[in-house]
């Protein structure tokens, strides 16, 4: 996390805290996973793995995953244990962000499989925290779609596999709109009659998308002039909104709260699903085009079971597992093999889920921001700062 | 003495040398630091966070925060008061329980909870169909999403930090001393005035701490209950160290937050401090 | 005493103010407990009468798990942070005095909770992981816990040290008590609201208390971390259906524990 000060001669007296910091995480650093007593849940069996032997060994012990909650499906985890012999350990977390600062704040340790979406994923990396994948330890990554080896934030999934993906559209309730809507500009210059019945995403990168579509933009722009284009078209919105919601929009097109609402693909199926009012919400992806997000699986460096962890991603790269994923949670897997043993019925209940992976791929797959991230949510702080 | 000074101050004073002064002190110090291109902290020294922090759209955001924790401190005193002053005066054997009661909800779960107004508050709403049900209204109120949902929420998620301490300092109070102002003639009102409410100063003083403090710092009522239209300081803190991961620009925000905070803390201190020492002294 | 006499219109005005208040307190634990019972588990609309959440609550082993984690943080927390608190207080009214120290205990309130979580994890991290080879569990979130509850319960306690009627300590030094026998007998009792004020604010505080525990609980859960992880698909009706047990049992406890205390009486 620290390098050795370069510049240690200010004469502060601060430099003394620096110096104390700079050694405490030398110590630690310079340890390295290998030589570090046991952090991670490593089992007496499993630390031999590393001594190469000719023949790799069979991957057992434990392994600690951190994944939202129920977004693995019911027996997965438990039928894996059953196959391969290999315990897993869910660690839950809330957000991308949460379980990042909580890997910034550990050095990048304390789990062997992390899933974050696609821009968390290659920050981390970026950090010098994710493991290059092995490919030959992956039997089943031929299963994902060539579409998913050409996303930009990873080409050839060289830290990362795509656990489920989808887009980022409009949703809404088709008995309350005026008229189908077709470009982000339906949501950021909404008619009079979708005055505050309309919400849009509150994370920053997908609060900002539509606004940067609509000007031709990158989903990934760094530049400051064409980001406050961005923010004062969304300054105007901000007046029409009923609100920022990433949780709950769903149900607020459910209770006709809202009419029309940014949303991810998968979410807007959760709509979809509503007995009630279910057959009157859709999805469309506007004219301007938009994101392609991921979720993806990471191995961490400091892994102390790597050949389980390699395992637990191979078993989730099966198609009958990738179709149960599928079931669960309404997303896309990369997975054509997966998709393909999702019961039709399913298929044309939540229509977006036939997406073919070209047409994910005309999306922007979402980048890490890197030296643009404080400009970004300065201009996002703008946007939404209250007084 | 000084044994009596080590072992009232000293476990606590350790425990915070420990687990407060030095790992906080460690993240503050990255306020100097700059960040890395990809997040992460470079040992290299500036002071252009600083230079960053002056942007008056912080200030103003500081601003709003500081009024609406204000607001939910008033209305929280406002309603604590009275039913910390009534939990104090039951027969001794009701005390805890009324008390216990008055935290219980908060043994769920603040998101719960927050949900939960959500369901009540918003436009098909439980509160808005009630209300039109009966003909009181045509249109629904918008009760949810603005400032009056983020206050709501506020003194919902505080009011017990506003009941607890003033209840502790008017139980303490000599039910004799009241009785005996009203022997004096004194009237309830200008008993309450001249001796209650100043010997329960302390308590009302810490109510008022409790409850603007965390007020001032939350994130979650201003995202579910304000509909993330108007984001307050905690949320701003907040996203400097997991959405941005700038951990130096987040530090160098909290520690003007502290050192805002603190200075106003010292001052309260000071002044009780010398109102003790008058009182103590004559 | 004051108490037996008739209501005048003041403490009439005063029950009715309690009463409101509790009111607005149990108002959305009343919609919770009513979503626990709906059929279909949204919000949106009922569908009818249900137990069915009740009896997945009883088979999602790790939320009941979560559950009684989150109780044993809270009352090790709440232990440790009371005794270290109400010591605190006593120094801080009796030993010393310091503008510096009173405003200090005030510090471990005004550090954001996401800077109290990055510092503590990347400390024990240095420490506890690199340096000790231990596993970080509930034991380093209750360290984190009694860190900002030993303040408030200081500060709780110390409104009531104010004022503080010190004759009757000296009258039992004066009738041969020792130090820490008069501690025990007369000032304890004394300040006991206090401390019963400040145990119950450090319980409730903790039990609550999301973004610490979530980056200094390593790999164990805790109620709070458990449902706040459940919200990238909404609040399940579970977590009502859970929510509405633990108070059902609260109330009945200290109901029951009331009507032990007035037939002992």
């Amino acid at each position: 996390m620290l390098t050795p000060p370069q510049a240690a001669s200010h004469g502060r007296r601060l430099a003394a805290t620096f110096a104390a910091v700079a050694l405490l995480a030398a110590a630690c650093s310079t340890g390295g996973p290998s030589t570090a007593p046991t952090t991670g849940p490593t089992t007496a069996a499993t630390t031999g793995a590393t001594a190469t032997p000719t023949e790799p060994p069979k991957p057992s012990g434990k392994i600690v995953v951190s994944n939202w909650d129920l977004y693995f499906p019911e027996d997965m985890i438990a039928n894996f244990t059953a196959e391969t012999g290999i315990e897993v350990e869910w660690v839950k977390h809330t957000t991308n962000e949460d379980i990042v600062g909580k890997l910034e704040a550990a050095n990048g340790t304390g789990y062997d499989v992390v899933f974050v979406s696609a821009q968390f994923a290659e920050a981390l990396n970026n950090r010098g925290w994710l493991e290059t994948l092995d490919h030959s330890a992956l039997q089943n990554v031929g299963n994902l779609a060539p579409e998913a080896d050409q996303l930009g934030y990873d080409p050839g999934n060289t830290f990362s596999v795509p656990y489920t993906w989808g887009t980022t559209g409009l949703c809404y309730r088709t008995d309350l709109v005026p008229a189908a809507p077709t470009s982000w500009n339906d949501l950021l210059k909404p008619v009079a009659a979708l005055d505050k019945k309309i919400t849009m995403l509150a994370t920053d990168r997908w609060l900002m998308l539509p606004a940067l579509k609509v000007l031709g933009y990158s989903a990934n722009e760094t530049d400051q002039g064409h980001l406050e284009e961005a923010r004062d078209i969304l300054l105007e919105t901000k007046t029409h909104l009923l609100a920022y919601d990433d949780t709950t929009f769903y149900s607020r097109l459910v209770s006709g709260e809202a009419s029309l609402v940014q949303a991810w693909d998968g979410w807007c199926n959760y709509g979809i699903a509503d007995e009630a009012v279910g057959s009157k919400i859709a999805y469309v992806v506007p004219s301007e085009g938009t994101d392609l997000w991921a979720d993806t699986m990471t191995v961490l460096k400091a892994s102390t079971n790597k050949p389980a962890a390699y395992a637990f991603i191979d078993y989730i790269l099966r198609p009958e597992v990738g179709k149960t994923v599928v079931d669960l949670t309404l997303y896309k897997v990369p997975n054509p093999a997966a998709m393909d043993l999702v019961d039709p019925a399913v298929m044309a209940q939540f229509t977006n889920l036939a997406m073919s992976p070209a047409e994910l791929l005309k999306g922007e797959p979402l980048r890490d921001l890197g030296a643009a991230a404080p400009l970004w949510s300065n201009i996002v702080t703008q946007i939404t700062a209250g007084g | 003495m000084r044994l009596r000074r080590l072992i009232l101050l000293g476990p606590a004073l350790a425990w915070w040398a420990v687990f407060l002064v030095v790992p906080v002190a460690l993240i503050l110090a990255y306020s100097f630091f700059e960040r890395g291109t990809h997040g992460g902290v470079v040992p290299t020294f500036t002071l252009d966070n600083f230079a960053r922090a002056l942007d008056p759209l912080y200030l103003r955001v500081l601003v709003f925060s500081v009024r609406v924790a204000l607001i939910a401190t008033i209305v929280a005193l406002l309603i604590g008061y009275p039913a910390a002053y009534l939990i104090a005066t039951l027969p001794a054997r009701w005390r805890t329980p009324v008390l216990v009661l008055t935290v219980l909800p908060f043994w769920t779960s603040l998101l719960i909870r927050t949900y939960a107004w959500i369901v009540l508050l918003n436009r098909e709403g439980l509160i808005n169909r009630g209300l039109e049900g009966v003909g009181l209204i045509d249109q629904p109120l918008e009760l949810l999403n603005n400032e009056f949902a983020i206050v709501l929420g506020l003194v919902y998620g505080y009011l017990p930090l506003m009941i607890l301490p003033i209840y502790a300092s008017i139980e303490r109070l000599n039910p004799e001393l009241r009785e005996a102002s009203a022997d004096l003639g004194g009237n309830p009102i200008r008993t309450f005035l001249r001796v209650t409410l100043p010997l329960t100063l302390p308590g009302v003083a810490a109510g008022c701490i409790f409850v603007f403090v965390p007020s001032l710092g939350n994130f979650i009522v201003p995202d579910l209950l304000g509909g993330g239209l108007s984001s307050m300081i905690g949320n701003l803190i907040q996203s400097q160290f997991l959405r941005a991961r700038d951990w130096p620009f987040g530090a160098t925000l909290s520690l003007a937050l502290i050192g805002l905070m603190g200075a106003l803390l010292f001052l309260q201190a000071w002044l009780l401090g010398r109102q003790r020492r008058e009182v103590l002294d004559g | 005493m004051a108490d037996r006499r008739p209501a005048p219109w003041g403490r009439r005005f005063l029950r009715l103010e309690l009463a409101v208040v509790l009111a607005f307190l149990y108002l959305p634990i009343a919609v919770v407990a009513v979503l626990s019972f709906n059929a279909s588990g949204l919000p949106t609309a009922w569908t009818g009468f249900s137990l069915e959440w009740y009896a997945s609550v009883i088979e999602n082993e790790a939320l009941l798990g979560a559950f009684g984690n989150t109780l044993i943080v809270g009352v090790a927390t709440t232990i440790i942070a009371t005794v270290l608190g109400t010591l605190l207080a006593l120094g801080l009214e009796r030993a010393v005095k310091s503008s510096f120290l009173d405003t200090f205990v005030y510090v471990p309130m005004i550090i954001p909770d996401i800077v109290f979580a990055i510092a503590l994890l990347s400390f024990y991290n240095l420490v506890f992981s690199s340096l000790l080879g231990l596993q970080l569990g509930l034991w380093s979130v209750v360290l984190s816990h009694v860190t900002f509850d030993i303040a408030f319960v200081a500060v709780v306690v110390r409104t009531r040290l104010r004022h503080f009627d010190r004759s009757i300590e000296e009258a039992s030094l004066d009738l041969g008590a020792n130090e820490l026998r008069t501690f025990w007998n007369v000032t304890l009792p004394a300040i006991a609201p206090g401390v019963v004020a400040g145990a119950l604010i450090a319980f409730t505080l903790s039990f609550d208390e999301f973004i610490i525990a979530f980056f200094t609980k390593g790999t164990s859960e805790t109620f709070p971390t458990q449902v706040y992880s459940m919200i990238r698909f909404g609040v399940t009706p579970e977590v009502n259906a859970i929510a509405t047990v633990v108070l059902g049992l609260s109330i009945t406890l200290v109901l029951a524990s009331q009507r032990l205390r007035a037939s002992a009486e």
